[in-house]
């Protein structure tokens, strides 16, 4: 494995973890999108909010981690994809501004009218922005990015059917997750009702992500052959493990394993975007240039890994420390000051 | 008469991603600022309160860590963005350049992790965890600003100064060192400077929320506090933080002659040159200033026959627009001098008498001390930014050959545009609902 790789790897690894906490909170929006009317839905946008309260801001670091990286250690390939590629992501950006704000002020806000205002721009930016980042990774997957500054077709680049299968398969995929999650999370606080109901979410979207991967598959052989061949030749062990991770989450979720289902949920979608890299590899932008072509120069990867080994030291026990607070409930202790 | 002058001759993209930028940085720092100092202000009022068994200090600690919730909210939400424009509006700078100065980002983004994490610790934390422990898990936020602030202002001040590299013949970046790009000379004058700006701006903007109310009557010791502890804080910075202008002044002559010029409005190179305040600059000439003699040589060079170079020894196409700094950085000083002013009444009255100077005057000024703090850090950043101008990369990249030539890119100001009148009236009145009910939540806290 040459220095690039692993550099590569590293932001490889922060879009796992943005797919997986970033995804679940996009999710928790979809959900909430369509939780039904304001009385309806009550319980479930209740739910959600307290689920994803304390941990939003933090789960989508990570998508400005893989930023940095990809522009410290392949600024050129970045400049490409992000010029290229600029609409759809300024569209996720105003998405995220839309959503985060909508999410952190709607409960800081007296009138029905407004909270509900704010509920619905959270909701539509947390369909609308994993779609977008979607569609970014199709255009990119089916070569559609050339190598130079805004070379490609700003409109085609993203308006194609890998980028639609893209966009449709990340706004499923964070659906998924946030209903496995939230199953867990309901049953933890004793909400039996709501537990099922997110069970019965989660079964039903992982079948329709199930029926749009298949799909999928003959999208992909038809607008992108050469990640397909990556895909069906050495990514073939990779997509086998994704749906074998996607069917036992199936059983385990049937027999209410929420934790474990948690657990073989996430492995299903890391394989999913694993899949991606093994077949697009040893290639950033298809069809020409490489991983080790597209690198910076050797100090600034050795400074980057150097960077990421010592964040990372600092990064994860905080991490860890605040989601097992996060799980902690409020224990009452009357002090001053306190609202509660 | 500015926008014709930047949209002739150059690309069409290049005024709409300009000011995308200066959109998207300019809201972004204030709420920045607050990321910075806010953390530090909170947790001493809490230990304070918390020493002292004081429950309106709390209280009012607790009302201030909510409303830390909310801004963080809005500084991070800002600042994705700006991750996403780096590359989207300029990727001449981050393609060519991205491997030796994109690095501090990446030092950024785990700061600014930290940070998030422990705003969600502390303001969940409040009634999980016990006084120490919670006071104590603000000092990680205190520690990420520092150096959150110190990676983000040192890429710019590489983009001031770029070292850490060679170029080859053809141009290309050879021999990239990104930690010996972090540490140019421009780096730590002006990670100071900003540093110290971020707690005016905190301090003098908390501290004329109480004043407003001071003036409408309410005087009890929630509201003195709450005046008394932020405006402290600002007015301790305030004459340091002149200081440092001197020095950073001083680093710019050194470094970059040709902002320097700019923002006195020199165009000939002078010994025992005098401090122009205010006027016009047209036909190479500085009309209507007042001029205080010798000033600008000593203060350059302390010596009043020192040698201060104009804007004459710059080939006409690399001279900044020269009105516009010369008036932010007469604003900037200005204001600050007008601070420090503020510092000296209050810092004078509480040393004599250990009150607040008893006058409704002085708390108007107060009140509006936030805003004028505001608008002093945005002229500094104006004065750094467009007095770098035509350069993104000082004497290396053009503005104008950075830019994105992708089409339709100037949709992206109107549409930022639309955003952040949005984003700024809800934040607002967010702001505003919480400072009027005591059970409001800040969006990290959970259900009440």
């Amino acid at each position: 494995m040459t220095l690039a790789e692993v550099v590569l790897g590293a932001a490889f690894t922060g879009l796992v973890a943005y797919a997986l906490f970033g995804g679940a909170d996009f999710g928790g929006g979809v959900w909430d999108l369509l939780a039904g009317g304001t009385e309806r839905g009550r319980a479930v946008r209740d739910r959600i909010e307290r689920s994803i309260g304390p941990v939003w801001e933090a789960n989508h670091v990570w998508l400005i981690f893989v930023f940095v990286v990809l522009w410290t250690g392949f600024s050129r390939a970045f400049a490409a994809a992000v010029t290229t590629l600029y609409i759809p992501l300024t569209l996720a950006a105003l998405g995220m501004i839309a959503r985060g704000a909508a999410f952190a002020y709607r409960k800081s806000v007296g009138t029905p009218g407004m909270q509900r205002f704010f509920g619905a721009a959270f909701a539509l930016s947390s369909l609308l922005t994993p779609f977008f980042l979607g569609a970014v990774v199709g255009g990119v997957a089916s070569g559609r990015v050339p190598p130079g500054i805004a070379e490609g077709d700003v409109v085609r680049s993203w308006v194609n059917p890998t980028s639609l299968l893209g966009g449709t398969l990340a706004v499923l995929v964070c659906a998924y997750l946030a209903a496995v999650f939230l199953c867990g999370d309901a049953r933890r606080d004793g909400e039996h009702d709501l537990a099922e109901a997110f069970r019965l979410r989660a079964l039903l979207t992982a079948a329709v992500t199930g029926a749009v991967g298949l799909a999928g598959i003959a999208v992909l052989r038809a607008d992108a052959p050469v990640l397909f061949d990556g895909l069906t030749g050495r990514g073939l062990p990779v997509v086998l493990l994704s749906v074998a991770a996607g069917l036992a989450a199936l059983g385990l979720l049937l027999v209410r394993r929420y934790t474990v289902a948690r657990i073989a949920s996430a492995l299903a979608v890391t394989a999913i975007l694993a899949g991606w890299a093994v077949g697009q590899y040893p290639y950033v932008l298809l069809p020409e240039l490489t991983v080790d072509e597209a690198a910076t120069g050797r100090t600034t990867l050795v400074a980057l890994l150097t960077a990421l080994s010592a964040g990372m030291l600092v990064l994860l026990p905080a991490l860890v420390y605040l989601y097992v607070l996060f799980q902690r409930p409020a224990d009452h202790r009357d002090r001053p000051g306190a609202c509660h | 008469m500015l926008a014709l002058e930047f949209l002739a001759g150059t690309a069409e993209n290049l005024y709409p991603a300009r000011m995308q930028m200066a959109l998207s940085l300019g809201w972004h720092i204030v709420f920045a600022c607050f990321g910075i100092a806010f953390p530090a202000i909170v947790v001493f009022t809490e230990w304070r309160g918390h020493r002292r068994d004081d429950a309106v200090l709390t209280a009012l600690a607790h009302k201030w860590a909510k409303a830390m919730g909310v801004l963080f909210a809005a500084g991070a939400v800002s600042g994705t963005l700006l991750s996403f424009e780096m590359g989207i509006l300029w990727p001449g700078l981050m393609g060519r350049f991205g491997e030796v100065f994109g690095f501090p980002f990446v030092l950024e983004g785990f700061a600014f992790f930290v940070e998030a994490i422990f705003v969600g610790v502390y303001l969940f934390g409040w009634n999980r965890l016990s006084p120490r422990a919670h006071m104590l898990s603000a000092l990680p936020m205190v520690a990420a600003g520092i150096v959150g602030a110190f990676c983000v202002v040192s890429a710019n001040a590489w983009m001031n100064n770029p070292t850490g590299f060679r170029l080859d013949e053809q141009g290309n970046v050879v021999d990239a060192r990104p930690w010996a790009a972090m540490f140019g000379p421009s780096t730590w004058a002006q990670f100071v400077h900003m540093w110290l700006a971020a707690f005016m701006v905190t301090g003098f903007l908390i501290a004329s929320v109480y004043a407003v109310g001071m003036l409408r009557g309410r005087r009890d010791h929630y509201h003195r506090a709450g005046l008394l502890i932020p405006l402290t804080v600002a007015a301790i910075i305030t004459p340091v933080q002149i200081g440092v202008g001197d020095w950073i002044a001083n680093v710019v002559a050194d470094n970059q002659p040709a902002k320097l010029a700019a923002m006195e409005a020199q165009y000939e190179t002078t010994a025992g040159a005098g401090l122009s305040i205010g006027g016009v600059y047209r036909d190479n000439e500085l009309h209507y200033a007042v001029e205080i003699p010798y000033a600008l040589s000593l203060l350059i060079h302390h010596d009043p026959d020192g040698v201060v170079l104009g804007l004459e020894e710059f080939p006409a196409g690399e001279r900044p627009p020269v009105n516009v700094v010369h008036l932010a950085y007469n604003t900037m000083v200005g204001i600050g001098t007008a601070l420090l002013g503020l510092a000296a009444w209050f810092g004078l009255v509480w040393w004599r008498r250990r009150r607040l100077p008893h006058t409704a005057w002085f708390l108007r000024a107060v009140a509006v001390s936030g805003v004028a703090a505001v608008v002093a850090m945005e002229a500094g950043w104006i004065t750094t930014e467009v007095g770098r101008q035509p350069w993104i990369v000082y004497g290396i990249l053009r503005t104008a050959d950075a830019v994105s030539p992708a089409p339709g890119l100037g949709w992206g100001l109107v549409a930022v545009v639309g955003v952040y009148t949005v984003l700024t009236t809800f934040t607002v009145v967010v702001l505003r609902r919480l400072a009027r009910d005591r059970a409001t939540l800040a969006p990290q806290e959970g259900q009440r």
